[in-house]
């Protein structure tokens, strides 16, 4: 990722931007915010313009009064001072036009963005689906709490992102459109914030505490965001990408993701045993997709925020250790709580941290062997 | 009228300044004090500019090519710190000590031991704050990737690194503290008879304000880091919910501390324009009595809107239609100082000698700054542009022009005064225009990349923030650059420049100071001077 990245085409266009003809084909690219898909975000963009254009209006009256005086009240053609014109009453009374002409754009910037705030401000009454948005060092977590649904959203690799790099994930947000959806944010470590500019709006995650936004999405489609609260070492891979679609497909989604979960369930079901390289499989793909952000895909770490894992005491020590990290995670350091993955993931992901890498112990690690753990775990907490 | 310091100071008239190392180490001359505050930012400005050309030139592409992303917030810590802390302050402080005994025409400052003191903290904490740079380098845990504001719960899991980075901000706000009480205390007692507050020049009222605002802001940000500190080490849960706590606690405090510091930056650069327009157009300022009820108004404004940089943390409606409002009525008070400002060049006799030269620029990009801040004051708008390189190009609009560019205004004004040698004027201009053009190209183009959707402090960014960024990088480079002309013009001057050809040297100026010779006396004022 360090080297040469996406660097060539960036060149190619330097000559031009120098030119002054900075024009872009790609679509996406703005000067301003993107299209609106809700109506809130619609009456920002609308706040937004108006204040844009009343503050262009001021400089250009500013700009023009310095222009002309710098331009006429110059001693190079013969200007005088006009000593006397503090004294007429211009000078006594011209600074008055000020706080009226200030105040009154104040006031009215301040009364036409109101009732966009009140109305944004508050969830309404009638929302009708809830989804708590939790940030994780760096990933979010996305619960339907009224649909049993969960989904974890992490950056894809540049390969698959291509030109979305930083701003694609593996599973996006699905929302339906026409919908009333309320946001319920927190985090799980450190402030992270939930930002996705064409729904218009941005909430930070406060550990510990919770706080709503909502939005009515008007079409469908993909919508981008980036995590906007600095979260630490990878806070620019925190993207956010929303999926708007139809009510039925999204029940469709739904209906979708609860069999694949129940699927899940019963696939790690304590008593089956099973084979090295099922286990070694499993266990890659949940260490790629779950822990890689920082230990990496080689197991090298990056010291010394991230300790490396290749080699170490803590994946060639004794299991009960290994299990116990990844489901108590590590007090004070980034080191997370897993003990959200099931038995079975824990289980292929130990046993692929003790075996990859060229080195490791030959040992197998069975599901059953991680419920033991937990319950111990368990118990010992109470 | 102080009258025991005045003959004090008139029996060692005659004594040259001591020689070697112990004129600066032991000094209590306000004029030496004000010089070591100032080559002290000097250095700093360039250690904060260097992290700033890294940070730019990271930014240059997308895909992380120079630092990784902990050095790389590591280093908009450092930028934003140094500058505020390391450069823009202590020049403030730097010209304060050189210039308000002079203006008021006071032998020295009131407590020029405590002014010894307030200085030779600031190279111990400026060693700290760079050692917190340094420790994780040598493998003391991890770097300090918090952004200046130092948000917890990030800042608790930090290495060491932050403690140091807490006992150099704790040293630095011990001398800013100290600074502002020998200010006060000078201001107040040590004015020649006859200079009634309100014939004060104003730079010596923008510093009145400020030394107040540091006075009741500085102890907040000392205990919100203390608390900081007892959360680290100490295990109590001032910012932690799990303990009772409330991560949101240290913003407030922090902003409580981080608003007033905003005009605490900016109000010197003010004193020092409300100076150095009179003298180029030839004709008093207009309307000082508005200007200073509007420096108290800012003040006061000012200390009650911190909140204003937290809309997103689910405030209640109540609390943010307060911020907002309260927020954009700060633009009466702004907009009456410019009004003055403009008022004064309105037919005037102008002539542009590089001070004047940045005092006009400054009227411009500081008034774009200052509409932009009242874009971003507006709750709904704000929830687009908070955290996103909006944000960024915002405050550097404010900041560059109000603290920065007025300050460098002072140098040219005042080099001529303290060394009683001319700059040369051709390459001061060349200076002008390089900084003056490097300054937009690098920040004009971050207010699109923020309404794009680039969030700030961010390392590495999609393709679709490619251009703006280029464009911002190439300027900034200018920037950089730019500086170093600057240093070398400086150092120039007071190395080799030609002796100042008339005294007062800007025919313009009015006020005691220019009444002194240039250079001024080692002790300027030992017998009170006669107001007529």
């Amino acid at each position: 990722m360090r080297a040469g990245l996406i660097g060539r085409p960036v060149f190619g266009w330097i000559p031009l931007l120098l030119l002054g003809v900075a024009g872009s084909a790609r679509a996406e690219y703005g000067v301003n915010f993107p299209e609106p898909a809700s109506q809130g975000a619609r009456e920002i963009y609308d706040v937004h313009m108006l204040t844009f254009w009343i503050a262009t209006v001021l400089m250009v009256i500013v700009t023009g009064l310095v222009a002309y005086s710098v331009w006429k009240h110059r001693r190079s053609r013969g200007f005088e001072a006009d000593a006397r014109f503090h004294e007429g009453w211009f000078g006594r009374w011209g600074w008055v036009s000020v706080p009226v002409l200030v105040l009154g754009v104040d006031l009215t910037i301040a009364t036409s963005a109101n009732p966009t705030l009140v109305r944004l401000w508050h969830p309404p009454a009638d929302v009708e689906l809830d989804v708590k948005v939790t940030g994780h060092q760096w990933w979010w977590e996305y619960e339907y709490l009224d649909h049993g649904v969960t989904v974890e959203s992490r950056a894809a690799p540049q390969e698959i992102a291509g030109d979305n790099y930083l701003r694609e994930v593996d599973n996006p947000l699905v929302l339906p459109v026409g919908t009333k959806v309320r946001f319920l944010h927190t985090s799980a470590d450190v402030l992270h914030a939930f930002w996705v500019p064409a729904l218009g709006f941005k909430k930070d995650a406060i550990p510990g505490y919770i706080t709503e936004t909502w939005t009515e999405i008007d079409r469908e489609g993909v919508f981008r965001g980036q995590c906007a609260e600095l979260c630490g070492t990878w806070h620019a891979r925190m993207p956010i990408v929303v999926k708007a679609v139809s009510r039925d497909a999204f029940d469709l989604w739904v209906r979708e993701r609860r069999a694949e979960a129940q699927r899940a369930a019963e696939e790690a079901d304590p008593t089956r045993e099973w084979s090295r390289d099922e286990l070694m499989a499993r266990g890659e793909q949940t260490y790629v997709a779950r822990c890689a952000a920082c230990h990496m895909a080689n197991g090298e770490g990056m010291p010394p925020a991230f300790p490396p894992l290749k080699g170490s005491k803590a994946v060639l020590g004794p299991v009960e250790d290994h299990v116990g990290v990844i489901i108590n995670g590590v007090p004070g350091t980034a080191m997370q709580s897993w003990a959200r993955l099931n038995d079975l993931e824990i289980a292929a992901l130990v046993t692929y941290e003790r075996n990859a890498w060229g080195g490791g112990t030959g040992e197998l690690i069975q599901p059953a062997r991680i419920a033991a753990v937990r319950s111990e775990s368990q118990s010992a907490a109470r | 009228m102080n009258t025991t310091a005045a003959a004090l100071h008139a029996e060692q008239e005659h004594h040259a300044p001591p020689r070697g190392p112990r004129r600066w180490f032991y000094s209590t001359n306000h004029k030496d004090i004000g010089t070591l505050y100032l080559i002290f930012a000097g250095i700093m400005l360039f250690i904060g500019g260097a992290s700033a050309m890294i940070i730019r030139a990271e930014l240059f592409m997308p895909g992380l090519q120079l630092v990784d992303p902990d050095l790389y917030n590591n280093l908009i810590t450092n930028h934003g710190l140094i500058m505020i802390f390391g450069a823009v302050m202590p020049a403030a402080a730097g010209m304060a000590n050189w210039m308000i005994p002079m203006m008021i025409g006071s032998p020295d400052m009131a407590l020029p031991r405590m002014n010894n003191l307030s200085f030779w903290l600031l190279p111990a904490g400026a060693t700290m704050l760079m050692l917190s740079f340094v420790v994780p380098l040598l493998g003391g845990g991890t770097q300090i990737n918090t952004g200046w504001t130092l948000y917890p719960p990030l800042s608790i899991q930090v290495g060491p690194a932050m403690d140091f980075l807490i006992f150099g901000l704790h040293l630095m706000g011990i001398s800013s503290i100290l600074a502002s009480i020998n200010i006060i205390v000078t201001l107040l007692n040590m004015r020649a008879p006859g200079m009634t507050l309100m014939k004060m020049p104003v730079f010596c009222w923008t510093w009145l304000v400020t030394a107040f605002l540091l006075i009741l802001v500085m102890p907040v940000l000392a205990g919100a880091l203390t608390m900081l500190i007892f959360d680290r080490h100490f295990g109590t849960s001032f910012f932690s919910a799990a303990g009772g706590g409330d991560p949101v606690l240290f913003q407030h405090l922090f902003w409580f501390f981080g608003h007033p510091e905003v005009y605490i930056l900016l109000l010197p650069s003010f004193g020092i324009l409300a100076h150095v327009i009179p003298t180029f157009t030839r004709k008093p300022l207009f309307g000082y009595k508005v200007v200073v009820g509007s420096l108290i108004g800012i003040a006061c404004l000012g200390m009650v809107v911190w909140a204003h940089h937290q809309y997103t943390i689910g405030m209640s409606l109540a609390a943010v239609q307060y911020f907002m409002v309260g927020t954009i009525l700060i633009s009466i008070p702004v907009g009456l100082i410019v009004f003055s400002f403009i008022a004064t060049m309105w037919r005037g006799s102008m002539t542009f000698e590089t001070p004047m030269l940045f005092a006009v620029a400054i009227i411009l990009t500081f008034t774009f700054g200052g509409l932009s801040g009242i874009m971003l004051a507006v709750v709904p708008a704000d929830m687009q542009y908070h955290d996103s390189m909006f944000v960024v190009a915002h405050f550097h609009y404010v900041l560059l022009p109000g603290a920065v560019f007025g300050l460098l205004a002072g140098v040219f004004y005042w080099l001529p005064k303290w060394t009683g040698r001319m700059y040369n004027e051709r390459l001061a201009k060349l200076f002008f225009w390089s900084n003056i053009i490097g300054f937009n190209l690098t920040f004009f183009p971050q207010h699109f990349l923020g309404l794009a959707g680039m969030p700030r402090r961010i390392a590495d960014y999609n393709l679709i923030f490619t251009e703006f960024n280029v464009v911002s990088s190439v300027g900034a480079a200018l920037f950089g650059a730019s500086f170093l002309l600057f240093a070398y013009v400086v150092i120039q001057t007071v190395v080799a420049g030609p002796r100042v050809s008339r005294d007062p040297v800007w025919e313009g100026a009015r006020g005691l100071e220019w009444e002194l010779p240039s250079p001024p006396p080692f002790h300027s004022w030992p017998k009170a001077p006669v107001l007529t």
